[in-house]
């Protein structure tokens, strides 16, 4: 069945060769760049920090080789709004936001779907490694490059109109099949950092939006060990940069452990004390049949993270999952989300974590 | 099939422009040189730039080709106002319209933020236009004697406003400041003479009026001090032009350019009138297909082949991207390098909110647009405005 497609270009050869196989497979594919990034201080947009004009071109130039039409959209406000602000905001309020996740369930499969759609299209295409058969959500069959992890937030309605080309196919295979088809950004590089942070200091970027907030880092008993300038800028597991004076008694490096943005205090301690065993999701997405009662699974707790085999069970309008093995610095926040085999069952945003016995 | 409604972003070379320019390229010379071979280059320069100032009621000599609008602006804006404040460092004063087009509006901008320029913007009527009243006010009280230019579009690019420019020229004169205007939009379908516009720059570009891309020209009035001065350059070089304008002479497109403005000037009348009837065909079609359509900038004194309406509820880039896809192709107003429109500068100064901006489309008509061209428009705006309002704003 030919589809109306919109295909959803970054500039990147992932997109790239999704809008071509999409236009291959006989639908009707027009491109889009999407413009997520404006400086309000300018007159004229000027500077770009994830969607520059080199990627806006180089969108455009993927376009005319695959013979689709192509526009920029301007989503700057929503990106700024939906993902941005919330990326700051997720930081304050002491969790670890993937702004790449938020992106996928506000920006692509939201604002740009509703677009869309109301403009008479039938789905949006983007070059994510994932797999969509009959409804199914499935891992990539690139092990490295899999994004089901930040796909799974995603509502089945919203996948019932996404299309990902890319899912059977590993990245060396697209970049081979990018050179083959005369697309220009065959060999541009990956992306790999949060995009709206070009310089990569996450730090710094908080730094400059929620200001210095000096407050206490503790040790598990209450002990003061040090001064931070704001609990936003750690995150549960991080071991470097935590500037503590004092060495541990025993010797032993020291973890965050925990963040309270009520209290402004970061709390560190001995590697073990990350270690998590039961964790508490909320905002529960089902991709499949939900369930009623415990059933045994796997959970990823972060992007390209390990996978722990599990037992889920609903709890109300929450998911509680219980680890058969521990895992480590699991950090509020980031989305937990259960497979069975490669395909994703369930998502939900991590709101607590627990030890065995505490 | 394409439906083609605009042609004030470029219009089809007129077929006297192609023929002339196609032969000039086919020949050798650089007008500078001094052999034949570099006079008879040069010949066909002189005799183009008669023919354009003669088509503009303006001197041969006043003719300063350019490589297009935005240079010819450049060099108006920001030579006159080096040369004004080099005679007399006190005029820093710049007033430009709050609707010009972005080559004098960034030009001004940059006077602003590095060369110490106070910039003043003239407003705008809810039309577009900027009144006689409106320059004077901004001249203000002390009189001009620190104002180094003023700057007022001849037409309107996005909303076809037509502006009284002889009446603005006549108040900066009275206060003995030169006026530059941007004759872009106008010099191809309005009765447009330099010397009776009391304008003492004007810049002309070759492909608004059936000429090739990357030619224009800036008609510069012979200095008179303390009212005109040359324009320090902007291109330093050779000199070529009155050592006003540096860089080796396009020949071919300057030969092209005179052709078309040769072609167009023979017709331009007639052409005029049956755009206007075109104009208003298709503003009536618009009007019944949408009935909550508004037109924008002046009702009646407008460019005859300028028609621009905001759709409430619709996203202009929307509305642009589904006749496109039916084959129809229309401008939001100014996009800019990276393809995303912005609210037009245009119809905020006009006083519309940022919505009513941001739902806006131009339809331009020029010499090869027919009654099918507004009888395909007519039959897909409806649809496409219900489609686009379904998408809504966002």
């Amino acid at each position: 069945m030919t589809l109306r497609v919109l295909a959803a270009m970054s500039g990147g050869v992932d997109s790239a060769v999704a809008a071509a196989r999409a236009a291959e497979a006989g639908h009707d594919v027009t491109g889009v760049h999407m413009a997520l990034s404006s400086n309000p201080q300018s007159y004229r947009t000027g500077a770009r920090g994830c969607c520059t004009l080199e990627d806006s071109r180089d969108a455009r130039r993927a376009a005319d080789a695959i013979g689709i039409p192509f526009y920029v959209w301007d989503l700057a406000e929503r990106f700024h709004r939906d993902v941005v602000e919330d990326f700051v905001s997720e930081y304050a309020a002491g969790r670890t936001p993937n702004p790449c996740l938020r992106c996928n369930e506000k920006i692509k499969f939201t604002a740009l779907l509703d677009r869309a759609r109301a403009l008479g299209f039938d789905a949006v295409c983007t070059g994510h490694y994932a797999r969509l058969e009959d409804g199914a959500l499935r891992r990539g069959v690139d092990d490295g490059k899999d994004q089901s992890y930040v796909l799974a937030v995603c509502t089945p309605e919203q996948l019932a109109h996404a299309m990902f080309p890319l899912g059977d196919t590993t990245k060396a295979g697209i970049r081979a099949e990018a050179e083959r088809r005369g697309l220009q950004v065959a060999d541009k590089p990956d992306s790999h950092d949060i995009c709206f942070i070009a310089d990569g200091d996450t730090r710094g970027f908080l730094a400059g939006r929620l200001g210095s907030a000096p407050g206490p880092i503790v040790d598990t008993d209450g002990n003061e060990l040090g001064e931070h300038d704001g609990a936003y800028a750690y995150t549960v597991g991080q071991r470097k940069g935590l500037r503590i004076g004092r060495p541990a008694s025993d010797g032993r490096p020291r973890y965050v452990l925990d963040i309270s943005p009520v209290t402004n205090t970061v709390m560190v301690g001995p590697r073990e004390s990350l270690d998590v065993h039961v964790l508490v999701g909320e905002r529960p997405v089902w991709l499949s049949e939900p369930q009623a009662g415990p059933f045994g699974c796997r959970v990823q707790l972060r992007a390209h993270g390990e996978v722990y085999d599990c037992v889920a069970e609903p709890a109300g309008d929450r998911l509680r999952v219980r680890l058969a093995t521990a895992a480590r610095g699991v950090a509020p926040g980031q989305a937990a989300v259960l497979y069975e085999g490669d395909r994703v069952l369930a998502s939900a945003t991590i709101a607590e974590t627990a030890r065995i016995g505490a | 099939m394409v439906t083609y409604l605009d042609h004030a972003a470029t219009t089809p070379m007129s077929p006297e422009a192609v023929d002339a320019m196609t032969a000039e390229l086919r020949r050798l010379g650089n007008p500078s040189s001094l052999h034949t071979v570099g006079r008879r280059a040069r010949r066909v320069v002189e005799e183009s730039r008669e023919i354009i100032a003669d088509a503009y009621g303006a001197r041969p000599s006043e003719v300063v080709f350019t490589s297009g609008g935005t240079e010819a602006d450049n060099l108006a804006v920001k030579g006159i106002y080096w040369a004004r404040r080099a005679a007399d460092p006190s005029r820093t004063r710049v007033l430009a319209g709050s609707v010009e087009h972005h080559a004098v509006l960034d030009a001004v901008r940059w006077l602003g933020d590095h060369e110490g320029a106070r910039v003043e913007w003239i407003p705008s009527d809810e039309y577009g236009r900027i009144r006689p009243e409106a320059l004077r006010e901004a001249i203000g009280p002390g009189g001009g004697a620190d104002v180094a230019l003023v700057t007022v579009m001849w037409a309107n690019n996005e909303v076809g406003t037509v502006q009284p420019v002889a009446e603005l020229a006549a108040v900066a004169r009275e206060h003995d400041i030169p006026l530059h205007t941007d004759a872009v939009q106008a010099a191809g379908q309005l009765p447009v003479r330099f010397a009776a516009s009391g304008a003492q720059a004007l810049t002309l570009s070759g492909h608004k009026l059936g000429g090739p891309l990357g030619v224009g020209a800036l008609l510069l009035a012979k200095p008179k001090p303390p009212l005109h001065l040359d324009p320090v350059p902007v291109l330093h070089g050779g000199g070529q032009e009155r050592d006003v304008r540096s860089g080796t002479l396009d020949t071919p497109a300057i030969a092209g350019f005179a052709a078309a403005v040769q072609a167009t000037l023979a017709r331009r009348d007639v052409e005029a009138r049956r755009l206007a009837g075109l104009r208003d065909l298709l503003v009536d079609a618009v009007r019944s297909a949408v009935p909550d359509a508004i037109l924008n900038g002046d009702p009646v004194d407008r460019l005859p082949g300028n028609a621009h309406f905001s759709f409430p509820g619709c996203e202009g880039d929307a509305l642009l991207m589904l006749l496109d896809a039916r084959g129809i192709a229309c401008s939001t107003g100014s996009a800019c390098s990276a393809g995303v429109s912005q609210p037009s500068h245009v119809l905020l100064a006009m006083g519309a909110d940022p919505a009513r901006a941001r739902g806006s489309l131009r339809f331009t008509l020029g010499h090869t647009s027919t009654e099918a061209d507004v009888k395909a428009l007519a039959d897909a705006i409806g649809p496409v405005v219900e489609r686009a309002r379904r998408a809504g704003l966002t």
